[in-house]
């Protein structure tokens, strides 16, 4: 046993848990000052040059801020649940792979290790809606529970069809299979993407899927009573969620890291894939920001309706029609 | 030993770098916060009027009608992925047994569907 | 499955709440998402207006209209001096009744494009809030030129108003009517009112019918969305309101329920147009000569007497009712403020089972509410 690919190993899992890290506070600084550019507002730009130093002068206030534990709160829940919000998002981040080659680690189940850690996300934001002893809370709770697990059984049908197109459940071969331009998801499966990209945003609780902490009647939803860096982690949290489901976008349907074309081999095409994936993925998030700031939300209901009588009846003849249109495909050839 | 285990370092790593962060952001408010507890300011939030009842009561069961038929629908999705995987190498058979599968799982949707086991009002 | 029951839940929502704009309760009893009944709570803001007006002469009492409905104070203020010059029989120069309609009708604009915007935020669109907050600017910044104030500006006063309005003036609130009319609008509409999760959230949702508006005494835009064509400006014109061209949008039932918080929000818009028209027919014949009555200014002492004057404000019939003993100070004034008759219908809108947690903040949101002269 040598030691070089065990150290080459920990070299690469840091680096990416580092990249992640690091995104998270370029992601809310975006946000604001895309969002400010929507609006016709300046956004934040006295903190550093254009206010690249905001986010780290947001996470030194709120660390430095108070914490207050609610009266009669489950201690130990409540300090739980911001942890389980964060861990399994982050964690999920290890599966994908962010170049040609390059993930943590290859798993052969990478598809099904990022659904199963994102869908635990809902233990954290449950637990903190449950254990603030907060009636807002605690509807944000539940709320946030059934809308991500009703969208997970759609983002779950939409993959399937995916499965059946790649055959693989290993986002290292799903990502070889789509090097060439034509063979990239969003061709072969444009229901699935739309379907998954849909409930992609109700897994994260974004715009205009987030009822769980919506202002507007919820005051904070969950996160209400959470002050400090608690609520910090929250916000980590949805951005680190926010970047993994993109990844996932990405990885599935957008080509991974392959720009549409072959790459040269050796170092040169491995980095040159990282700046795709990484393009890709800016692009995405984007995407993201833009219609956050665009729409206004649902309501319970209608959320609940699109869920299961709109998205889950399309996924499940997506899937019927995939298997004959695939069928067909093979005999033919 | 070491072979079934090898791949799981660096996932092992990367948990640990994952897991160390949050419970260090978890704690840090705690240590560096300041810490004045009044009991006004732990009194639980509710608009600024003193809490109407306890809020640990039972819930509405529509919440709970959601979970049952996400378990139910979720394994289905579980019990197709493998399937999923092997498509292409059963071919027909493949296609006709996942009709089968569908029409049955369709079933049971469009019964929960008809019992308004999806509706709010 | 309405045969199953669960626990229901005592809910506060308010005063201290994101969404109802100022500090105002309801408490809500729910059944997980649905609301089963609700009962409002008022009063946090209470300051006594009437019985502090007996204490002040009738100029004094001016200020204190103003932060009646802080949002729409022309209105408040044109109100109230009215209804003292009726007492007084005074007569108010042509200029100064010109200068009042267009700045009642400017600010009748500002206070519909905050409820616009504070609607769309309510519905969870944030964007819109800050364009219409980016319009409302331009027309406090015209305020701020003519009365050196932004939110209060007790401009119109007995006997006319307070300063008179420049050539400078007047070209900003022509650039002002041409820079929004049609175009910004337009591009509001695009925005907000046919978007699609828009129209979900607010078609159906809280109908009022005309008779359930008319026995709680709702007035202005909430009672129009509801299809009832009464508009103190056209019905009993005030000041010189018949001089002008203008329509009364109504609610019209487009999405689905006449009377749903889309057609109150959908007067408003469309109202913000008729007050363009209105301001642009006003700067076009505004004559010269003096913009108020000296003498009014130097004291009021209006001779015994009691009246009830009303005025269209921009949330519905702002009236005074003013006693006079024949000294300087009044014996007793009584506001008639339209959010509080119109809010009064807000239990009965939300407790009849088909309303939703999110609708609650929806139907708020579209009575259009100010707590300032809720509680007065």
């Amino acid at each position: 046993m040598t030691w070089s690919p065990i150290l080459l190993d920990v070299i690469r899992a840091v680096l990416i848990f580092a990249a992640v890290m690091t995104l998270v506070p370029f992601l809310v600084l975006a946000e604001r000052r895309i969002s400010a550019w929507i609006q016709n507002r300046v956004g934040p730009n006295r903190v550093g040059p254009m206010g690249t130093l905001q986010p780290l002068a947001d996470v030194i206030k709120l660390v430095f801020k108070e914490e207050i534990v609610p009266a009669r709160a489950d201690r130990v829940l409540y300090s739980l649940g911001p942890l389980l919000s964060f861990a399994p998002a982050a964690i999920a981040f290890a599966a994908i792979p962010v170049g040609r080659g390059l993930q943590v680690v290859d798993m052969s189940v990478g598809v099904l290790f990022v659904i199963t850690a994102t869908s635990l996300a809902v233990y954290g934001i449950s637990f903190g809606g449950w254990a603030s002893n907060n009636k807002f809370s605690l509807l944000g709770g539940l709320r946030s529970s059934a809308q991500i697990i009703s969208y997970e059984i759609a983002m779950g049908l939409a993959l399937i069809s995916v499965i059946m197109t790649t055959g693989s459940v290993s986002l290292s071969q799903i990502s070889e299979g789509q090097t060439s331009f034509l063979c990239w998801n969003i061709f072969r499966q444009p229901i699935a993407f739309v379907i998954f990209f849909t409930a992609a945003f109700a897994e994260n609780n974004r715009l205009p899927f987030d009822l769980p902490e919506c202002e507007s009647e919820l005051v904070g939803g969950y996160h209400t009573e959470y002050s400090g860096m608690k609520f910090g982690m929250y916000f980590l949290a949805e951005y680190v969620a926010m970047i993994v489901m993109s990844a996932m976008v990405v990885t599935l349907f957008l080509g991974a890291w392959s720009p549409g074309f072959a790459l040269p081999e050796g170092l040169l095409g491995t980095v040159i894939s990282v700046g795709v994936f990484s393009f890709k993925l800016f692009a995405v998030l984007f995407f993201y920001i833009w219609v956050r700031w665009t729409l206004p939300r649902f309501r319970y209901d209608q959320l609940m309706h699109l869920g299961w009588k709109s998205l889950v009846p399309l996924a499940m003849a997506n899937i019927v029609v995939t298997g004959i249109v695939v069928t067909i495909w093979d005999a033919v050839q | 030993m070491e072979c079934t285990l090898r791949p799981y370092l660096p996932i092992a790593v990367y948990g640990a770098l994952v897991l160390g962060t949050g419970f260090s952001l978890t704690l840090a408010s705690s240590i560096f916060g300041p810490r004045v507890r009044r009991l006004e300011k732990e009194s639980t939030y509710e608009c600024g009027s003193l809490p109407l009842g306890s809020s640990r009561e039972r819930f509405s069961v529509k919440f709970y009608l959601v979970a049952i038929l996400f378990v139910l629908f979720d394994i289905e999705t579980v019990f197709l992925v493998p399937w999923a995987v092997v498509y292409r190498s059963m071919g027909l058979f493949g296609l006709l047994e996942m009709l089968a599968f569908m029409g049955i799982l369709l079933l049971g949707f469009v019964y929960a569907w008809k019992r308004g086991g999806f509706d709010w009002e | 499955m309405p045969d199953i029951k669960t626990e229901e839940m005592l809910l506060n929502m308010g005063p201290q709440h994101p969404s109802t704009h100022g500090v105002f309760r309801v408490v809500i009893r729910t059944d997980g998402e649905m609301v089963l009944e609700s009962e409002s709570h008022i009063g946090y803001l209470h300051r006594c207006f009437e019985k502090v007006a007996e204490n002040n002469t009738y100029i004094q009492v001016v200020p204190y209209t103003d932060r009646m409905d802080y949002l729409c104070a022309m209105a408040n203020n044109l109100g109230y001096a009215q209804t003292v010059e009726k007492l007084m029989k005074l007569e108010v120069p042509e200029r100064a009744q010109y200068i009042r309609v267009i700045v009642t009708e400017l600010n009748r604009i500002a206070s519909h494009l905050l409820a616009f915007g504070t609607y769309g935020m309510d519905i969870g669109a944030i964007t819109p809030f800050l364009y219409a907050f980016r319009d409302r600017e331009m027309i406090l910044k015209i305020f701020e030129k003519l009365c050196g104030q932004r939110l209060n500006y007790s401009y119109v006063r007995v006997g006319g108003v307070t300063f008179d309005i420049t050539e400078e003036i007047l070209a900003d609130i022509q650039r002002f009517c041409d820079y929004f009319e049609p175009d910004t609008i337009k591009e509001y509409n695009e925005l907000l009112s046919y978007n699609g999760i828009f129209i979900s959230r607010t078609a159906k949702v809280g109908v009022l019918p005309a008779d359930l508006a008319l026995s709680y005494g709702v007035t202005g835009p909430s009672l129009r969305g509801s299809g009832v064509k009464r508009d103190l400006r056209k019905d009993e014109p005030y000041s010189i309101y018949d001089r002008f061209e203008f329509d009364i949008p109504v609610g019209t039932g487009e999405m689905g329920a006449l009377g749903d918080c889309w057609d109150r929000y959908m007067v408003r818009v469309l109202e913000m147009t008729e007050s363009v028209k209105i301001i642009r027919q006003a700067l076009a014949d505004i004559p010269a000569g003096d913009f108020c009555d000296k003498k009014a200014f130097r004291g009021v002492k209006p001779p015994k007497g009691e009246v009830y004057h009303k005025i269209e404000g921009a949330r519905g019939e702002v009236g005074f009712y003013i006693v006079s003993d024949g000294t300087t100070k009044p014996y007793r004034v009584k506001a008639r403020g339209p959010s509080f008759c119109n809010i009064s219908v807000l239990d009965a809108l939300t407790s009849r089972g088909d309303c939703m947690v999110a609708d609650m903040v929806a139907i708020i949101g579209s009575l259009d509410i100010v707590m300032g002269e809720v509680d007065r």
